[in-house]
């Protein structure tokens, strides 16, 4: 009992002191005492919370980039596939262009039968200008049949195997095409260059021809059906010692894009040859 | 058995050339991957079969091309007797030696062409020939000419290994 009470005693003391201290610190007569203390665990503890985001930033980050990076990852190779879907369907929309083109083009020509077919490949030898289609003998192509797009003549059929045959283009170093202006009323002969340009030659000297003027197959000779648009004259070429005008001409058609093309496959050329006069020594 | 190889490489080359080569024009002029690859094969150390590849090719050649097959067979061949007769003079110089028989391979090529259109009736102004079609292609077979002898060079390794020395 004796050691009780002190201890009894002792307790309560320190409980009102507190008790006391609390309410005089409750009641705002410690404020600048608790403002610096606060303060200082304030900023302690911020020390410690900073100090310890970064070591956790330290060992979780390299597994966000991880993930971060295959993440990118995963989403690039997304997005390559999307680009080459995107290429392919334009792709394919321009061909589709092209085959809508090619039938507005055979339905205004109804009296023609036509074979669509891809070209594939060029002449190997950069002095010609001939294409190879991949359509062939199988399936009626032959020597000598026209070949147009929807915009007009390019050539026609100069050898043919089973699945393939090889276009002589108009605007071949060899080639010659029979065409009359169509503002003129005239003829004239069309021939390629090595160059891929196209001239017009044997225009007689009293026709008036002007830039513009459309050139068109004249049928003569046999070797293409008439009125096939071939292009415009760009520039003319009139002096007064020569015997004929010559004229430059701007083809429709672009021949370096060529794609798909028609044959015209119930066109059969005429064979002149026979009836040209051969020479007599 | 070796010579086999020859005709994955030669349709390779020829379809290599009529679908994509012959689509990338400088002026007017385009390279000749089959006369490259000729002159680099025929370069290569114990290649002996290069007179083969070089009648298959002019004749594969010939057959897609609307020019006469003399054209490519001749030329053809022109170039893998360049590169017999480059080969024992200018052996320490493989490179060299490519550049120079891409560069006369070209113009034997070219002006076979030119006799032979020529001689047909067609009309080539020379000047157009030369500077459209024959100046360019011969700078862009000189641009071929370094990969296409890289790739050669590695099939010879293949094809002819070389006998190991104890």
């Amino acid at each position: 009992m004796r050691n009780l009470f002190p201890r009894t005693l002792q307790t309560t003391i320190i409980f009102l002191i507190v008790g006391g201290i609390m309410a005089l610190a409750l009641g705002g007569y410690f404020s600048s005492a608790s403002n610096v203390f606060t303060g200082s665990l304030v900023n302690l503890q911020a020390w410690f919370s900073a100090r310890y985001m970064a070591v956790q930033d330290f060992f979780t980050s390299p597994r966000d980039m991880a993930s971060l990076r295959q993440t990118n990852a995963e989403l690039e190779a997304e997005v390559a596939e999307l680009q080459s879907q995107v290429i392919q369907l334009q792709q394919e929309v321009g061909q589709t262009q092209v085959l809508a083109a090619l039938v507005d083009f055979s339905r205004l020509r109804p009296e023609n039968k036509y074979a669509a077919a891809a070209v594939i490949g060029r002449d190997p030898s950069p002095f010609l200008h001939y294409v190879i289609i991949n359509r062939g003998s199988n399936e009626g192509i032959l020597r000598g049949m026209p070949v147009v797009t929807h915009q007009g003549l390019i050539g026609r059929i100069d050898a043919v195997i089973a699945d393939a045959a090889r276009v002589q283009l108009i605007t071949d170093p060899a080639s010659s095409v029979n065409v009359r202006l169509q503002n003129a009323e005239t003829e004239a002969s069309l021939v390629g260059s090595i160059t891929g340009d196209l001239t017009l030659e044997l225009i007689p000297q009293d026709i008036d021809i002007e830039r513009g003027d459309l050139v068109l197959t004249s049928g003569l000779g046999g070797g293409y059906p008439p009125d096939l648009i071939i292009g415009q004259i760009v520039n003319v070429r009139r002096r007064d010692f020569d015997l004929f005008q010559q004229a430059t001409v701007q083809p429709v058609v672009d021949f370096n894009q060529l794609e798909l093309v028609l044959v015209i496959v119930n066109f059969e050329p005429v064979d002149i040859a026979p009836l040209l006069p051969v020479p007599t020594p | 058995m070796r010579n086999l190889v020859a005709v994955p490489v030669i349709l390779l080359t020829v379809i290599l050339q009529s679908a994509v080569i012959s689509r990338v024009y400088l002026l007017s002029g385009i390279a000749d991957l089959p006369l490259v690859m000729l002159a680099a094969w025929a370069l290569q150390e114990g290649v002996d079969s290069a007179w083969h590849w070089a009648i298959a090719t002019g004749l594969l050649v010939g057959f897609i091309s609307g020019i006469s097959w003399v054209v490519p067979v001749a030329g053809y061949v022109a170039v893998v007797v360049l590169a017999y007769l480059f080969q024992r003079r200018v052996w320490q110089a493989p490179l060299l030696a490519m550049f120079s028989i891409t560069f006369i391979g070209t113009l034997i090529v070219s002006f076979l062409s030119v006799g032979i259109l020529s001689f047909s009736g067609v009309d080539l102004p020379l000047s157009d020939v030369l500077g459209l079609v024959m100046l360019p292609g011969v700078l862009l077979n000189m641009l071929l000419a370094i990969p296409v002898y890289a790739v050669m060079r590695d099939l010879a390794r293949w094809v002819y290994p070389a006998p190991e020395v104890e």
